[in-house]
């Protein structure tokens, strides 16, 4: 116990300041004032992988670490859609997934929001369409906010968050 | 006849080393499969090579016995069933079902059970010998799948997923259950199944690469060396000796990244939110170093035909040297710390058990094979260059529950480290990249990794247009999911977090 409290302590704390939002991740402007003044800065977020290879999961993870501190701003991730104000959705939507994926968004209660990760999100990759993939997030579920990369870095899915948050060309956190 | 026979008879085998080729018969396939198991091996893989609709099949065993690989080929007549071997070796139940969904080759086992189609296309479509148009796509549907009832008084199911309720990839879980005790659990996988086989076909060899990188994320540097390689040895192409040394760091970078992230994970689901504090806190601290050295947080795009996509600058190297000897410090004091705490002692010790007998029965590879006595590691076992040079220490324990896997990450982890230093230490001067030239039409090659969570294999086929015929690849968790069901047995049903994040298993990787 004493190792344990003398480690903490030595470490101390190594959160970093969070980024701004970035307006050119936006893809739908109809978040509505209803939405903003009810999540105002406390955020559940619902993932739901659908299709992903599991690299951007690895990032995602990364936010709840201490450097990026998810929590210390107001957001978390929950462990049901019903909980949820918005769905971190990644992957090519695999065809397996799609009904999944349609019973999760019509779970979450409105208002409600999505934001697609990765570049499978955005445009279904290397995978594209086929047999086996419906591509893009889009093409299943209405998406507010796209963060291309492969896999996009902590900060960029932040950002994508917090765009999804705010509204107009602000990058003001709701509430703040 | 005994294994011997049967390796004497082989003939040098395209790909990794140590690998021999084996054309059998019919009669010879479970033949070969019984004497294999008689003899301590192991099924590596089971597919179907390139192949049309209507034209006759060629399947393709690998086995892992007596020091080498044996790549066993069978030409079935167009329509004929494959000979299975699920009651030699379990694990290729699972593997035999998805070859009957992919490929329409169907097997004499007795579950014919579709595995990887679901009902997003109709069981007469088999997208590895039909070609396109695809199937249209009508309303999503989700179809009845036959899980195994169990019955009995107080006997009642859960059922979990396909989404879960962390970060996590999806896979459905249909527990049977008296009380909290889990009596059966039965997996249902496939959601995550992306076409990746099917994907490969519209390729050219030389860009396939970046689609094994894919095959599962957390082992992208496993996946592409392995396609690398096959590739590499169909165009007869020799890679720089400083890129095999930099493909081998980046394979321990993958490792250890990894076993960072389920250290901590495993902490947090025995309840002790300090282990992953601190180990995520370390791995992004690692992350960082790693993109500062080598241009990339995660190493996607690393491992390339010819080479490594970048080299290392020395201050760079010295760097992480250094970061990673800091590291190896580090996560020793954390090891210290879990093996005095006596819940998180209570929490491991003695969950999700596979006693290595039941271990070797079920043919458990990889990491969690090695937690359950059964010594095999690629890099060892199969070692190609430069592993062959570093003198990898397997970390091996014998009683299978979740401490004996901890204790095994944590061992490989302080092996990584080491490894990295020497590595580093002895890194080659001269290019990091070659021309790859052009690889040999209508041969098999098959390569193989030892990435962290087992062999990573890729079986790959090039057109004489220089296209992907025909590529597998295979993730040890094939082997592993359903030796997981096992795991479980007689645990309580909160402890089925732990157990599974013990085993980290891929969903991607699988359901390809």
């Amino acid at each position: 116990m004493l190792k344990t409290l003398h480690y903490i302590a030595s470490i101390g704390i190594v959160s970093e300041q969070p980024p701004s939002g970035d307006d050119s991740l936006r893809l739908r402007e109809d978040v509505n004032q209803r939405i903003l003044a009810v999540l105002g800065r406390a955020l559940c977020i619902r993932h739901v992988d659908a299709g992903s290879c599991n690299g951007c999961e690895l990032e995602i993870h990364a936010l709840n670490n201490p450097v990026y501190n998810i929590e210390g701003i107001g957001i978390k991730f929950v462990a049901s859609p019903r909980h949820a104000d918005l769905l971190l959705v990644t992957g090519p939507v695999s065809r397996n997934m799609e009904a999944a994926l349609l019973r999760t968004y019509e779970a979450t209660p409105d208002p409600k929001l999505v934001v697609a990760i990765g570049d499978c999100g955005c445009t279904g990759g290397i995978f594209g369409e086929s047999y086996a993939c419906r591509g893009r997030v889009s093409n299943v579920v209405p998406v507010n906010v796209a963060v291309p990369g492969c896999p996009p870095n902590p900060t960029r899915i932040l950002q994508g968050i917090l765009t999804a948050v705010t509204h107009g060309a602000g990058d003001a956190a709701v509430g703040g | 006849m005994a294994l011997a026979a049967w390796l004497a008879r082989g003939s040098p085998q395209e790909g990794a080393a140590r690998l021999l080729a084996l054309d059998v018969t019919r009669d010879d396939w479970r033949r070969l499969a019984r004497d294999v198991a008689g003899a301590g091996g192991w099924l590596a893989m089971l597919w179907a090579g390139a192949s049309a609709r209507g034209k006759a099949a060629r399947i393709h065993a690998v086995y892992q016995a007596d020091g080498h690989g044996l790549v066993a080929t069978l030409e079935l007549d167009a329509g004929a069933d494959c000979p299975g071997i699920e009651d030699v070796f379990p694990a290729a139940g699972r593997m035999q079902r998805a070859m009957q969904d992919l490929s329409g080759v169907p097997s004499t086992a007795a579950d014919s059970r579709p595995w990887l189609r679901h009902a997003a296309w109709p069981p007469s479509f088999h997208p590895l010998v039909d070609a396109t148009p695809f199937p249209p796509s009508g309303e999503p549907a989700v179809d009845a799948y036959e899980f195994v009832r169990v019955q009995g008084e107080g006997v009642h199911e859960i059922a979990v997923g396909p989404v879960h309720a962390g970060i996590i990839e999806p896979g459905h879980f249909r527990f049977s259950i008296v009380g909290e005790k889990v009596l059966r659990l039965e997996e249902r996988l496939g959601y995550v199944h992306k076409g990746i086989e099917r994907r490969f076909t519209d390729m050219q060899a030389l860009d396939g690469h970046r689609l094994a990188a894919r095959v599962s994320g957390d082992s992208a540097v496993a996946f592409s060396w392995a396609y690398c390689q096959a590739l590499e040895s169909l165009c007869e192409c020799e890679v720089p000796v400083r890129a095999a040394y930099l493909r081998a760091l980046c394979l321990e970078i993958e490792r250890i990244q990894n076993h960072l992230g389920d250290l901590g994970a495993l902490g947090n689901d025995a309840g002790f939110v300090f282990g992953l504090t601190q180990f995520s806190r370390l791995k992004e601290l690692f992350l960082r170093q790693v993109e500062a050295a080598l241009g990339q947080r995660y190493l996607f795009d690393a491992v390339v035909p010819g080479g490594m996509s970048n080299g290392i600058g020395d201050d760079g190297a010295q760097e992480l040297a250094e970061h990673v000897a800091l590291l190896a410090i580090e996560a020793r004091q954390l090891k210290n710390i879990y093996d005095e705490h006596p819940g998180v002692r209570d929490r491991f010790v003695g969950a999700g058990q596979l006693t290595p007998g039941l271990a070797r029965r079920l043919g458990l590879i990889g990491l969690a094979g090695r937690a359950s006595g059964i010594s095999c590691d690629a890099r060892a076992d199969l070692p190609s260059h430069p592993y062959e040079l570093l003198g990898v220490r397997k970390a091996v324990q014998d009683t299978g529950d979740v401490a004996a896997r901890v204790t095994v990450r944590f061992d490989e982890l302080q092996e990584s480290c080491r490894l990295i230093g020497l590595i580093l230490e002895r890194l080659p001067r001269g290019p990091h990249r070659v021309d790859e030239g052009v690889p040999a039409a209508d041969k098999l090659a098959v390569g193989w990794v030892e990435g962290w969570r087992g062999p990573a294999i890729v079986a790959l086929e090039v057109a004489a247009d220089g296209r992907v015929s025909r590529c597998h690849p295979h993730d040890p968790s094939w082997q592993n999911w359903p030796a997981l069901e096992h795991a479980v047995i007689g645990n309580i049903v909160p402890d089925f977090p732990l157990i599974n994040k013990s085993f980290n298993l891929s969903y991607s990787g699988h359901d390809l």
